[in-house]
């Protein structure tokens, strides 16, 4: 019994250790190296069999260059902030246009919940690249929607939006709109209809039940969806590289670049450190929230 | 919340999916375009399917991606499934925190962060970039979902099913294998499934750990359509929508289908 439950939890433990964790050590391990001409390119290399003294030497080579050169050339910085910026805005848009969805579901009737729910779902499900590639096609020049606006008449000139932060915030909003939805759904879901009907009886108007009811009873929910949004928007990479100009900044798409086109890794491992470090703080109030519904659930 | 279904709800229902499908829905009208130039419709044709057939490289890239997606999807399986009986079951063991952590971290880990610390990984150990630096890397953050969705099913299940097995006489394997597997079996079956659209969906992890002779469909098309839109990239996109599609739509009947048999099965034990 003792050796089959050991085996259990040691094969997923060891998988993940060293496939999880361990790379991130090497990872800061590389932020801390210099650059080099090599293969890999970068130095110091740990040569475990020259004895004691290599590894001494070892370690004295590490320095934190890389993190300071980081907060010297501005690029990063802005990067950062851009990102910041673009994934704020993003989620904000996200859950203005989600919520509406998530509370039509959750008024609709019974038997079709489930067809909208599938309807929501289905997107996910489908590549994400295709999804932001099916932009490009819609917001170009010559694109449909600017056919479109240009027939109607509504605007004289093709206008610009692929290739612009716009473009981006369209992107996130359109592929990450299932993860809002879903978590502020389930949480309107459970929403007792008494309460509305308690507030209106006690002279509430509707639409001060709304803002004084529903949205404070579906804060959970809320709270899920931004943090869903938000955290991915953060790192990503093919929405802003595909939808986004060459003036959009994003931490994601500078790691990429700093990798596989500049192949300076020791930067491109300080990069994403910084970038590991700044959502730390995200994920752990997103898991706080979570662990807080599931105890007020059960 | 049934009452007043009013006008708002149902505009606001309208508008979300005219948003969500109206880009797909052009994207699949247009891969039927005659005209190599994407925004002017020039009529009906198939022609791009055909070029799509005789393309090598995508076919290439096709049939590695497969590859990759059955064999990382199956392990993430096996993985996730009993990594979610460990979280679920196990109750106290040394470094169980940092288990439950390393399982709903790569959830939430942004993918260049994951893609490039495998890759580090895998240059470290001296391990040659090729279909198998994919599949361990997909295996990796595949199997943290299939544990996720597992181990809701397998907290809602009625363990004492699981004791009386065990009391009537099963070894433990036995009782896993004929009482918790047929229980958990739909979830289990979904995890598989969204292993495999995540596995073929990657492109960041697999930009990363893939090598020269072991391009995925999803590199494949993003460097294509980097240059732009292409009549190929509308009608391969057609194709993949069309699989997920009618896969997503039979997984939900057969799991229907399934909930329905074992309600009517629990109210057949009832009557006896």
């Amino acid at each position: 019994m003792n050796y089959r439950r050991l085996f259990l939890i040691w094969v997923p433990y060891i998988w993940l250790l060293a496939l999880f964790l361990i790379p991130f050590g090497i990872v800061l391990k590389i932020a801390l190296s210099d650059i080099a001409l090599a293969i890999p390119p970068y130095t110091p290399k740990l040569d475990l069999s020259a004895g004691w003294e290599s590894i001494t030497s070892y370690f004295s080579q590490l320095d934190l260059e890389n993190f300071i050169f980081l907060t010297e050339d501005d690029l990063y910085w802005r990067a950062y902030l851009s990102s910041l910026k673009i994934a704020v805005y993003s989620t904000i848009a996200t859950l203005i246009v989600g919520y509406p969805i998530a509370y039509g579901m959750a008024k609709a009737s019974p038997e079709w919940r489930p067809t909208l729910m599938m309807l929501v779902i289905l997107p996910f499900w489908t590549s994400f690249l295709i999804r932001v590639y099916s932009w490009m096609g819609i917001l170009s020049q010559e694109g449909y929607l600017n056919q479109f606006l240009l027939w109607t008449g509504v605007v004289s000139e093709p206008l610009v939006i692929l290739n612009t932060n716009l473009a981006v915030y369209i992107g996130i909003v359109y592929t990450y709109l299932p993860f809002m939805v879903l978590p502020i759904y389930a949480a309107l879901g459970k929403l007792d209809e008494s309460l509305l009907e308690a507030a209106e009886d006690l002279g509430c108007s509707k639409s001060s039940a709304f803002w004084l009811v529903t949205i404070p009873l579906s804060k959970s929910g809320i709270i899920a969806g931004s943090f869903l949004v938000f955290i991915p928007a953060l790192g990503e990479f093919v929405i802003p590289s595909l939808l986004g100009g060459s003036k959009t900044l994003m931490i994601g798409k500078v790691l990429w670049e700093e990798f596989f086109s500049n192949r300076d890794w020791p930067v491109a491992s300080a990069v994403a450190v910084v970038l590991l470090l700044i959502l730390v703080i995200p994920i752990i109030l997103f898991q706080r929230n979570e662990q807080k519904q599931r105890e007020q659930d059960g | 919340m049934t009452r007043r279904f009013s006008w708002f709800n149902a505009t606001s229902l309208t508008l979300g999916f005219t948003f969500l499908y109206l880009p797909m829905l052009i994207l699949i009208i247009y891969s039927f375009n005659e005209s190599r130039l994407v925004t002017v419709w020039a009529g009906f044709s198939t022609k791009w399917y055909g070029e799509l057939l005789h393309n090598e490289a995508f076919l290439d890239a096709a049939w590695v991606t497969v590859k990759v997606a059955f064999w990382s999807s199956t392990l993430a399986t096996i993985l996730g499934t009993m990594a979610a009986y460990v979280i679920v079951r196990s109750g106290r063991f040394v470094g169980r925190t940092l288990f439950s952590g390393m399982i709903y971290a790569p959830l939430v880990m942004p993918e260049v962060i994951t893609g490039l610390s495998l890759l580090l990984l895998f240059i470290a150990i001296g391990l040659d970039r090729g279909i198998l630096t994919i599949v361990l890397a997909h295996t990796t953050f595949a199997m943290c979902y299939v544990s996720v969705v597992v181990s809701s099913r397998l907290a809602s299940f009625d363990r004492s099913l699981e004791e009386a097995a065990l009391d009537l006489g099963c070894t433990p394997f036995d009782a896993f294998k004929s009482v918790t597997l047929p229980i958990i079996a739909p979830a289990v079956i979904s995890g598989w499934l969204l292993a495999f659209t995540l596995s073929l969906d990657d492109l960041v992890i697999a930009s990363f750990t893939s090598g020269p002779s072991s391009t995925t469909l999803p590199i494949k098309i993003f460097s294509a359509v980097r240059l732009g839109v292409s009549p190929e990239i509308n009608a391969l996109s057609t194709i993949m929508i069309s699989i997920v599609t009618v896969g997503v739509i039979l997984a939900s009947l057969v799991s229907k289908r399934a909930i329905k048999r074992q309600k009517a099965d629990e109210q057949k034990a009832l009557q006896t």
